[in-house]
């Protein structure tokens, strides 16, 4: 199947991701207002919310043929929990991009980025800043594969 | 990510969920991909009980539908849940928050888990309908049964998508309206069975009498819709829910109406999707077809023998 195929229904379709706050982290807040976000940008947002798994993300992920995982972090968890998400997937052959919003001290970020993490939101981002981030990191992942 | 039709059907077949999950992503888009999946499917459905569970917004269709599918994963099912939730007709967008509802069977083991997917309705009229209905028999085709369907029930789309299923569960609550609202032509009219959730709260027994009063008035020779009372947060009543649900599909299978109700359907799908490739004659225009509008537009010739024309020049196999 010709790459550029997948590549033109990236445009045509709307991107699906997978919302969810891992383990103990009970501020969902943030992630609501993000899926709303992502929801008026054109998403369509798979919400799993609070106390999820790496396994049940990836399993919504497998099921649900996202394009990428959101992950919304506001309990200091962030350095644990985002490698761990990014290789549960990497072991299971999923590779769409991992991207870690919430609170996320600065220096953090790059340390973030080298586990594997496609991208880091602070608060105040934008929806179209959201958006936008995604969709590179889903093409990024795309080219990645192909 | 690049895998082949018929090598991801081989291994959704072999229990890869993530083949499955990529076999409905195509089905949901359509064109040739698709076709080409539905083609691969179709010799391999009708084996499962296909439910359709309706209701108003908030009713709990979600918490109903994941203690039903525990309900049948613990008679040894493989089941499969399709949740369909509206997408946003200004942006296209859409949130999916039906599996935050479906967490009782995640502790079953690997591979009895529930299979579940969300489908935005993504604006399309006809093709929500089919799409939902191609994703079924891919979860057929693979393996799973029974397959459970959640919609809205707004709308004549969703109401033509749970109305494909072989056995319809309308949900309501206490508190959902009076007799003269049963009475009101509409999603009532569907059931095979109600289920009265909430039923802790109360009012519930006004619901089920309001319910009990407008079958009364109805004719059932051989079905009368049962009512069942049920708190699906706490999974109370939820074992008659799925019992009564099997029964129905056992009355089916012994008065042979199964074949009578899929057979109504065929005629159907078969209308919508010739519903939908002409939509894409005109929405995606040949230069034929600019032409022939052209002419009418210029009252060079009726509309009724353009669209005479379009009809008789299409190839066989063509799919817009």
């Amino acid at each position: 199947m010709p790459n550029r195929r997948w590549c033109e229904e990236l445009t045509e379709h709307p991107l699906r991701i997978v919302l969810a706050k891992l383990g103990f982290d009970g501020h969902d807040r943030g992630i609501k207002v993000v899926a709303r976000m992502l929801r008026d940008v054109g998403f369509e947002v798979i919400y799993l919310g609070l106390r999820q798994s790496t396994d049940t993300v990836l399993a919504a992920a497998e099921q649900e043929d996202a394009d990428a995982v959101g992950l919304s972090i506001h309990n200091g968890g962030h350095m644990t929990l985002a490698p761990r998400m990014v290789n549960t997937l990497r072991e299971a052959g999923v590779g769409i991009p991992v991207v870690v919003g919430g609170i996320v001290p600065a220096v953090d970020v790059p340390l973030l980025l080298e586990e594997g993490v496609a991208a880091v939101l602070g608060p105040g981002a934008s929806a179209a800043e959201v958006g936008e981030t995604i969709r590179s990191a889903v093409e990024a992942a795309r080219a990645d594969v192909d | 990510m690049t895998r082949e039709p018929a090598e991801l059907f081989k291994a959704a077949c072999g229990g890869d969920r993530r083949a499955t999950g990529r076999l409905l992503s195509l089905v949901e888009r359509g064109g040739a991909d698709g076709d080409l999946v539905a083609q691969i499917a179709w010799p391999k459905t009708g084996g499962a009980h296909v439910v359709g569970v309706t209701g108003a917004p908030g009713v709990g269709k979600s918490t109903l539908v994941d203690r039903m599918a525990a309900a049948a994963i613990a008679e040894g099912g493989r089941v499969a849940i399709l949740a369909v939730d509206p997408s946003s007709p200004l942006t296209g967008g859409a949130i999916l928050g039906d599996r935050v509802r479906m967490n009782s069977a995640l502790g079953a083991p690997a591979g009895k888990s529930p299979f579940i997917r969300s489908m935005a309705s993504r604006g399309q009229s006809g093709g929500l309908a089919l799409a939902a209905l191609g994703a079924v028999r891919v979860l057929d085709a693979v393996g799973h049964d029974p397959i459970i369907v959640e919609t809205v029930g707004t709308g004549q789309v969703e109401v033509d998508v749970v109305n494909a299923a072989d056995t319809v569960v309308v949900a309501v609550s206490p508190g959902w309206g009076d007799a003269v609202q049963a009475n009101k032509a509409g999603l009532l009219e569907l059931a095979d069975v109600f289920a009265v959730n909430k039923s802790d709260r109360p009012g519930a027994a006004d619901a089920r009498r309001d319910l009990e009063l407008m079958l009364d008035l109805g004719d059932h020779p051989d079905w009368r819709p049962p009512i069942v009372e049920t708190t699906a947060t706490a999974g109370e009543g939820v074992e008659a829910l799925w019992k009564h649900v099997c029964s129905h599909r056992l009355h089916l299978l012994e008065t042979h109406s199964l074949e009578a109700r899929r057979g109504g359907r065929a005629a159907e799908e078969v209308r919508r999707h010739l519903h939908n490739r002409i939509d894409g004659l005109i929405a995606r225009p040949s230069e034929q077809v600019r032409q022939l509008i052209r002419e009418v537009t210029e009252g060079l010739r009726p509309p009724s023998e353009a669209a005479q024309t379009i009809l008789r020049s299409q190839p066989p196999g063509d799919s817009p």
